[in-house]
């Protein structure tokens, strides 16, 4: 009780704070958390990747060579999970906790100490997961779907690892949305008001509520396959009265409204972004907020497009299909805008400029097979190929991750008050956009042939393709290491010191700061006028 | 600052709620699922009550094709056949079609057959007045049985349906279910 008595003691005085580990396990302070949840999501993003890298490795050549098909199928499920719930997410929760105080003029998150808990419990739920793979028989092997009668009937006992380390990374996300509801909602500064906060603050209120709405429901669809599992109900399983289909409707109804929640903030990224190398306020800046909005509510309305072939009626198809592409139009609205935007900006092309181009782009992209994929008759030729890897990596890859980026390399100024390494951050940008689309673009192709998904065979016809996919795989991944290179050099604070608005076309709270930003900021409100 | 602390407090509670509001609701899909199928009959669920059979008028001037598909879950050892692949009825017609089964396995088994019918819209029409599928069946090793299923297809039927097929697909139960039913054979 005495170090909790010290340390809200101790957080009453500038910039003083416990050293060595202390701090980062007592923290209350946002940027400290905000830290911590980054660099725990770029570990989380290096071993998921790692993963990738040993399914590329199987995938290289037809045939069976490097692993055994049940690893491969652990290293496709812990993959998804680890990328979902482990990079993408901690991520975003990691830069809202560090900017939406510094945009908003708050001092701090409204619930610093739910704050701390919510990231501490994060390692413990991946070191489960993890952990899983090392014990007989391995860890789950069902794909990060986790679809019934595979995770009930086909499943090993490992399944109550999953299912309890998928409950506490919910517990996090929910604690972590709670607390940025309420720190918008009840901290921001005088003359704040609701449509003068900046995107990136809007697009992750909205996310905070996608959160808690849907990840109560996972928690619950995690919790009827524990059950079903172990202690006998049948909530999935036809013998018993259930029914296995309605576990795909419950789990895409937390599923795809969990896809905004990984491209929302993204969204906001780039509108803070685009604006400051264009040199130009947002065109359409209410047309973003209420184009936010509808995506939101729209995602709850089209979770079974992805279950065009589980025998749906013919209107329930023809109504998720138009559903589905009539969130185009939103997302429609938002491209557009960023390119209004730039349209006779004085456009500079510093490294987040470059991301969240390739963004805008390559997201598009994304976008676009998504549109494919929404045809449900043509959907029953693409389902469950490599066409469908293709479509989400474009938009969580080149669209989530780059947006992730290019956030990092607009911010790390303002942290470490220090220009990061330019050179390294050029290489890492061209290798990573060249890699990538080597890595992903030739799966529509092999895709489109017919190749499925999540198996470690294949055709001899699709070597070639698969081949190159490989190589691109690889180079992905080891441009990664020049990112790493560069942020480590920018802990130790190396490089020119910057000045507190770091980018001349910048607007914003965060830029009214000293660089590097003081452990303690706006403890007396600024006035926006 | 106490303003301020209070109203965080009023804000996380209703959050709170909404979170424990939509764990329930991922619970209550399941019986909303169950009670939207019933209605529309769109996953070709059965009743698995028994209807009755009164009142009905014959509509002489159509006949409907039933077919019957027979299939067991994978690790259920039993033979399962429909004697009659198909039978053509008028709407209102009672008929009756016999299933075979056979445990030539060395141990007693609780079988349950699972009905659905497609097209899934067709479920809603097919009435049984006597089903297996109703109850558990018990087979005792090498035991045989003929298992009756007697249904009627309701004259509101739609128009347009001509055919359809009702498929049986039998689990073994054995481990889940009480031995009461072993012990009433």
């Amino acid at each position: 009780m005495s170090t909790v008595a010290d340390d809200l003691h101790h957080d009453d005085h500038h910039d003083h704070k416990p050293s060595g580990i202390k701090r980062w396990l007592y923290t209350t302070n946002h940027k400290d958390i905000g830290t911590l949840y980054l660099w725990f999501a770029f570990i989380m993003f290096l071993i998921g990747g790692a993963m990738a890298m040993v399914i590329r490795a199987e995938l290289f050549q037809p045939g069976l060579q490097i692993v055994d098909p049940n690893f491969f199928n652990q290293m496709t499920t812990v993959h998804g999970l680890i990328m979902v719930f482990g990079a993408v997410m901690p991520a975003f929760t990691g830069l809202a906790n560090w900017m939406v105080p510094l945009m908003i003029g708050a001092p701090d998150m409204a619930l610093p100490r739910m704050n701390n808990w919510s990231f501490w419990i994060l390692p413990f739920a991946f070191l489960i997961l993890l952990s899983s793979l090392f014990l007989e028989g391995g860890g789950p092997n069902f794909g990060w779907t986790f679809y019934a009668p595979l995770s009930t009937t086909y499943s090993n006992d490992s399944t109550a690892l999953f299912v309890f380390s998928v409950h506490i990374m919910g517990a996090s996300s929910i604690m972590g949305a709670i607390n940025v509801i309420v720190t918008i909602f009840n901290m921001r500064a005088p003359g704040m008001t609701w449509m003068k906060m900046p995107l990136f603050v809007w697009t992750w209120l909205i996310t905070a509520f996608l959160l808690i709405a849907v990840m109560p429901v996972l928690a619950g669809a995690v919790t009827m396959v524990l059950t079903d599992k172990f202690f006998g109900t049948s909530f999935f399983d036809a013998a018993g009265g259930g029914d296995p289909v309605m576990f795909q409707h419950i789990f895409w109804f937390f599923g795809h409204p969990e896809v905004y929640i990984m491209i929302l903030p993204a969204f906001g990224i780039i509108s803070q972004i685009v604006p400051t190398f264009s040199r130009k306020p947002l065109f359409g800046y209410s047309s973003m907020v209420y184009a936010t909005t509808s995506i939101a509510l729209l995602s709850f309305i089209v979770w079974a497009h992805h279950m065009f072939t589980t025998g749906m009626p013919l209107f329930a198809e023809m109504f998720f299909m138009f559903a589905t592409m009539l969130i185009s139009v939103p997302t429609g609205v938002k491209v557009f805008n960023w390119v209004a935007t730039m349209w006779r900006g004085a456009i500079s092309f510093e490294v987040p400029m470059l991301f969240a181009l390739a963004f805008i782009v390559l997201f598009t992209l994304g976008g676009f097979s998504g549109l494919m994929l929404a045809i449900t008759p043509v959907d029953f030729q693409y389902h469950d190929t490599y066409f469908v890897v293709a479509h989400f990596h474009y938009v969580l890859v080149t669209g989530a991750v780059f947006s992730i980026m290019a956030a990092v390399y607009y911010w790390l100024p303002k942290w470490t008050g220090k220009m990061y390494d330019e050179t390294l951050a050029k290489w890492h940008f061209w290798c990573s956009l060249i890699s990538v689309n080597v890595l992903f673009f030739p799966m529509h192709f092999v895709g489109l042939a017919g190749m499925p998904r999540r198996i470690p065979d294949y055709s001899l016809q699709f070597a070639d393709f698969n081949q190159w996919i490989s190589i691109g795989g690889f180079a992905f991944g080891l441009s990664q290491f020049i990112f790493l290179a560069l942020l480590l050099k920018a802990c130790r604070k190396e490089g020119e010191p910057v000045s507190d608005k770091v980018w001349d076309g910048a607007e914003g709270l965060e830029w009214e700061i000293p660089s590097p930003a003081p452990y303690h900021t706006f403890e007396t409100p600024p006035v926006v006028k | 600052m106490n303003g301020q602390t209070k109203n965080n407090k009023a804000l996380v509670l209703r959050l709170a709620a909404i979170v424990v509001g939509m764990f329930g609701f991922g619970f209550a899909l399941v019986p909303l699922y169950d009670v939207f199928c019933d209605i529309t009959g769109i996953n070709g669920k059965t009743r698995n009550t028994a209807a009755s059979y009164d009142f009905v008028t014959v509509d002489e001037s159509r006949l409907v094709t039933v077919e019957f598909i027979t299939r067991t879950n994978s690790g259920m050892p039993w033979e399962f056949e429909a004697q009659t692949k198909r039978v053509k009825v008028h709407p209102g017609e009672m008929a009756q079609v016999d299933f075979y089964v056979r445990n030539p396995s060395s141990r007693d088994i609780i079988g349950q057959a699972i009905p659905s019918v497609s097209p899934g819209t067709a479920a809603l029409y097919l009435n049984k007045t006597e089903c297996f599928c109703f109850n558990q069946q018990p087979l005792l090793a090498g035991q045989e049985a003929l298992m009756p299923m007697k249904f009627y297809v309701d004259p509101q039927l739609p128009e347009d349906i001509h055919f359809f097929t009702l498929s049986y697909t039998l689990y073994d139960v054995t481990a889940t279910s009480s031995e009461v039913a072993m012990n009433n054979k």
